[in-house]
């Protein structure tokens, strides 16, 4: 199942002249194409599709009580689960690593950017605070599903309404929205992913380019060039000046991003 | 009584929501498709034949069909835990039964036909979406079938019979409340699925089984429809 030596050294190659089995240059995305709303009893929800690869987020939300250590500030969770529909290679069981890291680090990004305005989903200091979910799922796996998953998850949070809340019965109205939008502020974080594949750096690389990949590293950041997360994967050493390629890639990358989907934030 | 019955989205008795099917919407999958009644969305995708894994399960005698119903954490009103439990491990298994009789896999010793479904929407009925997609996306597999098979939801709401229910009306209260009633069934009128929830005389049930004959060859012909327009979509490679 695995890419084959042959193909990737043929890849590589090719990353060597610059090149990509698929024309584009190593720090462009494949076409993004997203489509919003697409469960109808989410709160919010985005289906977003890079190239062939495809995934669905949607977003749900609860009454809870606070955590301790922010009695003030809603809550947030983000799950996501590599379905065995989307891939021969994904098993079905519990979730396993790949699964629960994209899910990590989409809500770091998210978290650290303080893209939600947490404080204003209170609604009873220290008992009653919104609780936001970010389900993601994928469809179809050809390559970046982070990446994709990061889309997904600012674009249905922008997409979401607040259900009713009843605050004499303190019980959520499931079913019923009001038009009220979850509080977002305007810097926008995007979860970009660079790899590196022999001397070369690229990002949004599709399955073959990913099975070749020998290190990445993952930044949450905005338009503006703020990162707000940062990790790098896999086993490999990343010199100081590569790492500098790769950031400077993945900010490129995610300006040409923000500039593809800014118009559902307006 | 049927006369003055109304069903809560207007529909007539014996009418169905709008039905959509598409073959072919994974593209890593052997086979997949989409079907959908309403607000009520499933996708399935087939994965095989391929080796049994794990290896205590492979059956030498004959192939092995392996259905996983899943409902996406959001497609509910009140958001559902990620990942199986007692009902969609229950409805995986019901979907075997519904489609194991249409197969001809009893070459594929030791060999497994994953089918995986996952429901986007939900209002009502997702198992029978879920069936129906699951039939389509083996056809689309190119796994050996002696035919479709089509599932759809018979209610009564107090007295009165009703085709494909949705969620209003499986909540239905009044009177002697819902019952709801999936079937599957081949284009030839054979059931390969039925179950019950509810209260119903067997006069009732009979009439409710006539009803469901009907609908799933309305159901069959949308499915077949979905297989031909395969070669539209179809494009040549790059």
């Amino acid at each position: 199942m695995e890419t084959s030596k042959i193909t990737g050294e043929r890849i590589k190659e090719y990353l060597s002249n610059g090149k990509r089995f698929d024309d584009r240059k190593l720090d462009e995305f494949r076409e993004i194409s997203i489509e919003t709303g697409v469960s109808k009893k989410a709160e919010g929800s985005a289906r977003v599709r890079i190239g062939e690869t495809d995934v669905i987020v949607g977003v749900k939300m609860d009454v809870a009580a606070p955590y301790p250590d922010s009695p003030n500030k809603g809550n947030l969770m983000v799950t996501s689960e590599l379905l065995p529909l989307s891939s021969p290679r994904i098993e079905s069981g519990p979730p396993k690593f790949p699964s629960i890291e994209i899910g990590r680090l989409v809500d770091r990004a998210i978290r650290e950017s303080k893209f939600i305005e947490m404080e204003k989903l209170c609604i009873k200091e220290g008992e009653k605070v919104w609780s936001v979910f970010i389900d993601i799922y994928s469809i179809n796996d050809d390559g970046n599903i982070l990446d994709a998953a990061g889309i997904g998850a600012v674009i249905a949070l922008k997409n979401a309404r607040i259900p009713k809340y009843d605050s004499i019965k303190e019980k959520v109205e499931f079913g019923e929205l009001t038009n009220e939008k979850i509080p977002l502020s305007k810097e926008i974080p995007i979860v970009i992913t660079a790899h590196k594949i022999g001397n070369n750096i690229i990002v949004d690389p599709n399955l073959e380019e990913e099975d070749l990949s020998e290190g990445r590293v993952t930044t949450g950041g905005s338009a503006e060039g703020t990162i707000f997360s940062m990790k790098k994967g896999d086993w490999s050493k990343i010199t100081i000046e590569e790492m500098e390629n790769m950031l400077e890639v993945a900010e490129k990358a995610r300006k040409s991003v923000i500039s593809k989907i800014d118009k559902y934030f307006k | 009584m049927s006369k003055e019955f109304k069903r809560p989205d207007g529909r007539k008795i014996e009418e169905m929501r709008t039905m959509k099917a598409e073959v072919g919407v994974v593209k890593n999958a052997d086979g997949s498709a989409m079907f959908s009644f309403g607000d009520t969305v499933a996708i399935a995708a087939v994965y095989g034949p391929r080796k049994m894994h794990p290896q205590h399960q492979q059956d030498p005698a004959k192939g092995t069909l392996r259905c996983t119903y899943n409902m996406l954490s959001f497609s509910v009103t009140e958001r559902i835990r990620p990942g199986p439990n007692r009902r969609s491990m229950e409805i995986s298994k019901i979907t075997e039964w519904a489609l194991e009789p249409i197969l001809m896999i009893g070459k594929y010793s030791n060999m497994v036909i994953d089918v995986y479904i996952n429901i986007l929407q939900a209002n009502a009925s997702t198992r029978c979406a879920g069936i129906n997609a699951a039939a389509l996306a083996l056809a689309h597999a190119g796994i050996p079938m002696k035919n479709l098979v089509s599932s759809v939801s018979i209610g009564k709401l107090d007295k009165q019979l009703v085709v494909d229910v949705n969620k209003d009306e499986e909540d239905w209260e009044e009177g002697e409340g819902a019952t709801d009633i999936p079937i599957t069934m081949t284009p030839e009128g054979e059931i390969t699925h039925i179950q019950l929830d509810g209260k119903i005389t067997r006069k009732e049930l009979k009439k409710a089984i006539e009803l469901a004959e009907n609908a799933t060859k309305e159901i069959y012909e949308i499915q077949k429809k979905a297989l031909k327009e395969i070669r539209l979509k179809w494009k040549p490679q790059k």
